[in-house]
This record gives C-alpha cells, sequence and structure tokens, in this order.
C-alpha cells in the first residue's frame, strides 16, 4: 500500500511538472497559433539563469526573477524575429523557432559549460515534506518531516514498518503547479486582460478595431508562456539536474502531452501531463514481459532468449508516452478534450 | 628532424645546416649522458580518443586533465627517458566518431591511441585498428585501454594490439562478492543496470558467481533501464524497497549513478549499494554525507592509496580542484615507457611485444602483470566504503567531507579470472 501511495506521489509530481512545462506551450499555441519548439529551451534556460543568480541572492529570489528574465527574453524574441516572419504563414514560424531551440543550447553550452552545474534546492526544501509509514501492525499513517528513527525501526523482527519519506522539493512542485493551473484559469476568465486575450483569438480583426493593440497581447502572450517554462525550469533543475541536455529530454515529452491532451486546451494538458506521469510511473513498477503472461496460458514459446518477448513492461516504460502519442494520433486526432479536428 | 627554424630561401643550405645542427646535438647529448636513458629524449604521440561532449563529458574532461598531468610527471623522470605527449580528441561517445578520430590521430602519424569510455566504443576500435595493422605493415598502432571493462576485450575479441590497464567486468564481480560473502546481513540483493552490454553483463556475473559463492542470497528483483535517459529515479527507488531488497549490485555510471544515489537518500532507501564506480565525477557530490557505511565501491585503486600516487593527487586537486581517478593513466605511462627502456625502441610493434608478459611494481600498488595469453593487467583490487574522513583516509572527492575508505584489498590471483582469448601475433 505504501508503494502504492509513493508511487502515485511520485508520479503526480512528475506529471505535475510536465503541466507546468506543457501549459506555456499550449497557451502560445491556442492564442497564436505558433507551435513553439524552442519551448524546452526556455525552461533549460530558466533552470541556468536560476542557478548563476541563486549564487548572488539565492534560491527565493531566482525563483521569481529568472522566471521574468525568461519573459522578457521571449518577449524580445517575439517582437523581433516572430512577429516579422508571423505574415509568411505557419512554417516559418515553426522553423524560426526550431532555429532558436539550437541558438539556445549553443549559447547554454558556451556560457555555462557542456557539464551539468550543482544547483541545490534552498535548505528548507531539502528534506522530506511528510513521511509515510506503514507497519504491518498498525497499518499506514502520516507523519510531518522526517520521522524520528526510533518510529521507522521496529523492536519485534515479525512487525515489519517501512518509511517512504516524500521530497519537499517535489511537494513544492506540486503547489507551484497547482497555484499555476488555478491562476492561469482565473486570469483566462475572470479577468478583463484574459477576455482581450480569449477574443483576440478568435476575433481578432473585431478586438482591434474596439480599440486593443493585438500583436501586444501576443508579445505578451508569447513572453508569458516562456516565463511558465521559465518557472518550470528553476524548479526542474533544482529537483532533478540542470545540464545542457535538459531541453532534449523533456522536448519531446511536452509535445506529447499538447497532442494527447487536445492542441490548446489547457485542461487537456493538465489530464494528459498526470496521466503520461502516472502511467511512467507505474508501468516501471510492471516486470510482465509478453513471455510471462504466454507462460501461464500453456504456450511454450521456443527461444527463451527472443529479447522481443523478454522485454518487460518497466523497460519500455519510457517510450509508452511516444506510444500513446501514435495512438492518439491514430484514434482520436483532437486529443482528449480538445475541441478542433487536426 | 626538429630544426629551431624554418628552411626558407636557400633551401638547401639550410637543410644542410638543419642537419648538422640535429646531429651535433644528438652526439653531444648522447656523449653528455652516455648509457644515462637508452632512449633519451625521444618523443612519443599519443592520442585520447574520448568524450569531451555530451553526458560522459565530466568524466572525460576530469581524464584529458589527468593525462596531462600524468605526462609531465613522466615526463621529468621515466626509465626508457622519452617525452610523451598527447592530443585529445572529441568521440561524443560514439564508435562512428571515434572511427573518424582514429583517421585523424593516424594521419598525423600517431602511434599510440588511448581509449576508455564506453565499450561500445571499444569494440569498434579494436576492429578498425587490427584492420589498419594488417593493411599498413610498419606502421602500426597500438590500442591502450584505459577503462573499457567488457570482457569480450580480453576473451572472444582479444587482439594482439590491445592492451587493457583497467580490471574487467569479470574480475572487479569476483573481488565485489568475495567481500560480499562474508557480509552475512545480505540476504535480498536488487540488480539495477543500464540496458547495454556493460549493465547485462554486469548483471549475469552477479547472478553467476552469488550463486557460487553464496547461494543463500536470493535475488528479488532485476533491472535494466535505459541508458543515459532517465531523469527521475524516484519509481525505481519505491520498485527497490517494495522488493524489500537489502542490498543493490549496479554498474551504473555517471549521471545514471548519481541520480540513482540521489533518488535513494530522498526516497529514505536504507539499503547497500555495491558500485563500480563511486569515486567518478558527479557521484560524490550527490551522495554527499548520505549513505555513510552504505555505499561501496569496487576498483584497481582508491582515493587514500598514499604514497606517491596520493601526493600526485593531492597536487592534481590544488592545480584544477578535480580529483584525480583513473589510476589505470599511472599504469599505462609506466608499462610503456618499462617497454620502451627494455625494447630499447619506440616502435609499437616491439613495444608490444616487451608489454606482454611484463611485470613490475607498480607506484600506485603492489606487483602488477600484463598477461601474456589475453593482455588484460593482472592487479590487486579494492573494496572501498562511503564515509566521512579521518586522520587515516584523509582524502575527500569532490570536497563532499566524505571519502572511500579501503575495507578489503584482493591480491591479483582472487580476481584473476581466465581468458578464452587464442592471441594472433604478428609474425605468427
Amino acid at each position: 500500500m505504501e508503494f502504492f501511495t509513493i508511487s502515485m506521489l511520485n508520479g503526480l509530481s512528475y506529471g505535475l511538472l510536465l503541466f507546468m512545462l506543457s501549459s506555456g506551450l499550449t497557451l502560445i499555441f491556442s492564442m497564436m497559433g505558433v507551435l513553439n519548439f524552442a519551448h524546452a529551451s526556455f525552461y533549460m534556460i530558466g533552470a541556468y539563469i536560476a542557478y548563476s543568480i541563486s549564487k548572488v541572492t539565492g534560491f527565493w529570489p531566482a525563483l521569481v526573477i529568472a522566471p521574468i528574465v525568461v519573459g522578457v527574453i521571449g518577449a524580445v524574441f517575439e517582437r523581433l524575429c516572430l512577429r516579422r516572419v508571423h505574415k509568411f504563414g505557419h512554417v516559418p514560424e515553426l522553423l524560426i523557432t526550431f532555429g532558436l531551440s539550437f541558438v539556445i543550447i549553443e549559447l547554454v553550452l558556451l556560457i555555462w559549460g557542456r557539464t551539468a552545474v550543482e544547483f541545490p534546492p534552498p535548505e528548507f526544501l531539502r528534506g522530506p515534506a511528510f513521511t509515510l509509514i506503514n507497519s504491518s501492525v498498525t497499518g499506514l499513517h502520516l507523519v510531518a518531516g522526517a520521522a524520528p528513527a526510533a518510529m521507522c525501526a521496529s523492536a519485534d523482527a515479525a512487525v515489519r514498518v517501512v518509511c517512504s519519506p516524500f521530497p519537499a522539493t517535489r511537494g513544492f512542485m506540486m503547489l507551484v503547479a497547482l497555484a499555476m493551473l488555478v491562476s492561469l484559469w482565473l486570469l483566462l476568465t475572470r479577468t478583463r486582460i484574459g477576455l482581450v486575450i480569449q477574443s483576440a483569438l478568435t476575433h481578432p480583426e473585431m478586438v482591434e478595431s474596439l480599440g486593443h493593440n493585438v500583436p501586444r497581447v501576443f508579445m505578451l502572450v508569447f513572453g508569458a508562456g516562456a516565463a511558465l517554462a521559465g518557472l518550470a525550469g528553476v524548479i526542474g533543475g533544482s529537483t532533478f539536474v540542470t545540464e545542457p541536455a535538459m531541453a532534449l529530454t523533456v522536448g519531446s515529452v511536452i509535445f506529447v502531452v499538447v497532442v494527447v491532451g487536445g492542441m490548446g486546451s489547457l485542461a487537456g494538458a493538465f489530464v494528459a501531463s498526470l496521466l503520461i506521469g502516472i502511467l511512467q510511473t507505474f508501468a516501471v513498477a510492471l516486470d510482465y514481459s509478453v513471455l510471462s503472461l504466454l507462460k501461464p496460458l500453456g504456450i511454450g514459446v521456443g527461444g527463451s532468449d527472443n529479447s522481443l518477448l523478454k522485454l518487460t513492461i518497466s523497460q519500455v516504460a519510457p517510450i509508452l508516452p511516444y506510444l500513446l502519442l501514435v495512438l492518439i494520433l491514430i484514434f482520436r486526432p483532437k486529443g482528449l478534450l480538445g475541441t478542433r479536428e487536426g | 628532424m626538429n630544426t629551431p627554424f624554418k628552411p626558407v630561401g636557400n633551401s638547401v643550405l639550410a637543410a644542410c645546416i638543419g642537419v648538422a645542427l640535429a646531429a651535433s646535438a644528438g652526439s653531444a647529448a648522447a656523449q653528455a649522458k652516455a648509457g644515462a636513458k637508452p632512449l633519451d629524449g625521444q618523443v612519443v604521440k599519443m592520442a585520447w580518443i574520448d568524450p569531451l561532449s555530451g553526458l560522459m563529458a565530466p568524466v572525460g574532461n576530469n581524464q584529458l586533465k589527468s593525462w596531462q598531468f600524468m605526462i609531465e610527471k613522466f615526463n621529468q623522470n621515466n626509465p626508457a627517458g622519452v617525452k610523451f605527449e598527447v592530443v585529445g580528441i572529441d568521440n561524443k561517445l560514439s564508435p562512428t566518431e571515434s572511427l573518424n578520430a582514429l583517421k585523424s590521430a593516424t594521419d598525423q602519424g600517431i602511434r599510440y591511441i588511448i581509449q576508455g569510455n564506453g565499450s561500445s566504443v571499444a569494440l569498434a576500435l579494436i576492429d578498425a585498428i587490427n584492420k589498419y595493422n594488417e593493411r599498413n605493415p610498419g606502421k602500426e598502432i597500438i590500442y591502450l585501454n584505459e577503462a573499457a571493462v567488457d570482457p569480450d576485450l580480453t576473451n572472444s575479441k582479444c587482439s594482439f594490439w590491445h592492451f587493457r590497464f583497467d580490471a574487467d567486468t569479470t574480475m572487479k564481480m569476483e573481488a565485489l562478492t568475495t567481500f560480499m560473502k562474508d557480509q552475512k546481513d545480505i540476504k535480498k540483493v536488487y540488480l539495477f543496470n543500464q540496458n547495454y552490454s556493460h549493465g547485462q553483463q554486469v548483471a549475469k556475473f552477479a547472478k553467476e558467481y552469488l550463486k557460487r559463492k553464496r547461494p543463500d542470497i536470493e535475488i528479488v528483483g532485476e533491472e535494466l533501464h535505459p541508458l543515459a535517459q532517465v531523469r527521475d529515479f524516484a519509481p525505481y527507488i519505491a520498485k527497490i524497497k517494495a522488493a524489500g531488497a537489502d542490498s543493490v549490485i549496479t554498474g551504473n555510471w555517471g549521471s545514471d549513478l548519481s541520480l540513482l544515489v540521489k533518488a535513494a537518500v530522498e526516497g529514505g532507501y536504507n539499503g547497500k549499494f555495491f558500485t563500480y564506480y563511486t569515486g567518478v565525477t558527479g557521484t560524490p557530490t550527490a551522495l554527499g554525507a548520505n549513505g555513510a557505511g552504505k555505499v561501496f565501491d569496487v576498483a584497481y585503486g582508491h582515493y587514500n592509496m598514499g604514497g606517491q600516487y596520493g601526493a600526485w593527487g593531492a597536487e592534481f586537486k590544488q592545480k584544477y580542484n578535480d580529483d584525480f581517478y583513473t589510476g589505470s593513466i599511472v599504469r599505462i605511462l609506466e608499462s610503456l615507457s618499462n617497454a620502451m627502456a627494455q625494447s630499447k625502441s619506440t616502435d609499437p610493434v616491439k613495444v608490444a611485444f616487451a608489454m606482454e608478459g611484463l611485470k613490475f611494481k607498480s607506484s600506485m600498488s603492489g606487483d602488477v602483470e600484463m598477461r601474456k595469453s589475453d593482455h588484460q593487467l593482472q592487479q590487486p583490487l579494492y573494496v572501498s566504503m562511503w564515509q566521512k574522513t579521518d586522520a587515516k583516509h584523509p582524502y575527500s572527492p569532490e570536497n563532499t567531507g566524505m571519502t572511500l575508505a579501503p575495507v578489503a584489498e584482493y591480491p591479483n590471483y582472487v580476481s584473476s579470472t581466465p581468458t578464452s582469448c587464442q592471441m594472433k601475433r604478428p609474425g605468427a
């Protein structure tokens, strides 16, 4: 039971990190129709900039400043580059963000070097947020913070006690992602600027004739999307590892999230992130292979060294999101909660 | 011919002067140090082909610095009196890139090749070098393997031109399981490895040797995860805990090891780790003060060897603020200079014959022997434990305040494993 709970928490926190990343991407896509290939690169520079700032000011100011800096970089890029190619259609837009992603990665290599940098979470987040204690006698219960050693050890050998601490960094990650979801939703549906953004999406000419500066709205949206990626970068970079390959490793997964959730749907991105996070976490736990499933059915397969049949689900866990992507595109091209076709 | 100026204008005259100068300088040196060192001042160029970019870049960068450092030391004093030079070529951990690098090295006339990271690269290089030597008699090159531990390299794929100075997977597993045999509290073991040749071999030999030495140990789980892909090991740690394992054997290296131990620390896993590469860049920092007394490492050296080796390590740290852990560099330079002194030549064929079966006392530790039958260096192995530094074990990798203190030393015969190599020698 404690395995299920801790795995569920691991899956949820990983899924929420994916949501932090993909919310910016899906926001930009739904507002501007731009599939931003450089989105994961904004995630990476968010981590690196926060790393540099945190060396001077500590983690907390970096958590605020770094996303703002990344947002400004994103807004400037939109103003100077993306807006110029906008009139040529979607393919040049896609290509220019594609080019930007390479420029960013090379810049990161030049500035911060090829090796991982040490970007630890603040002291406050280093311990466990809470500890799950599962005893074969008293059952499952929770202790805030780290559990004292006495509670994790059992005096009696027959009583099995397992302590599973849940890292505070992951708890913090979940909190920030949820706060982000709520504030984004409030911003888009309950504020004036949100209403302008929404209407600029469907009726840009009308909004413009009412006196709103639509290109500026787009610039703000792009900047905000980049800032969200930057924020995810600060948290992801300090929780996992800050290195030049970090953009590459999440880049493909967030596209899966956006496609599975439905292009441009914020709620869809949320559902898909959690789904993928949990799917990947639990797949790791399953050691079934085709061979082991055939065995109880009495089907003996010659050549039990066949590496394809011996592959377990846990071994293929990292490719499951992509499999999901292909399946969704075949059977439900608009995504889980998407509204538009194709 | 090394002339201090380029022949310009009257090239014939200049060349004559150059020859005269070189000849007189040579004879003067010979007269001054007659009989001192057989190959005084001869330059031996070597090409180091290993990653300087990508996931393994931290390790590669460290090793190239180590080479430059050690060459400086050996050039001051070595039995043959030769001057070593090393050229670093980035192979991006890719077999294809490595073959390009090999080509570029041979084009520069370099006849000593060094490589170590990644057995996939090593297997590609050993084939390419065999072919090159077959096709270019008189220009043979030698392959000095500093760290690739695939047993195939000294068994089915063994080559006269290849010399391995690290201990292969089977030797390390022999030492590690000999140590585990006496740890009575080990009952349930989890095998956690990367899904490629090295990880699969670690898992395979761990099962085989544990069965022989401690049949009562139960293997409660076996995992092969994708190489250098996983960023979040928390789900795996939950799985290891759920399996009830009290120990984990892992051949992981680089980020796959440091992130694994980081996740284990955060996830409250209290079991022991038996590793191959705890001392290597990144992992000491990830472990930090955690895991004291829980993490074990098997290698042909450790951070607290003392003596000349320890002094070099301290000096390296002072110079680069980095840790010297590729001890095979010392042994390679020792073997080469001894073999060159013995054969009185820097010609790779003669040096290779002299290196076969070469026995010497290493400044690192113990008596070592380059076994003639398969070119695998026979050397003592150590099991060391992660703990706080103390008076006896003062060296702290990555300034963590922690160290790897030796808990067991195994002489050559313990870890020596048989070979199936049928070596083909030139001229035979």
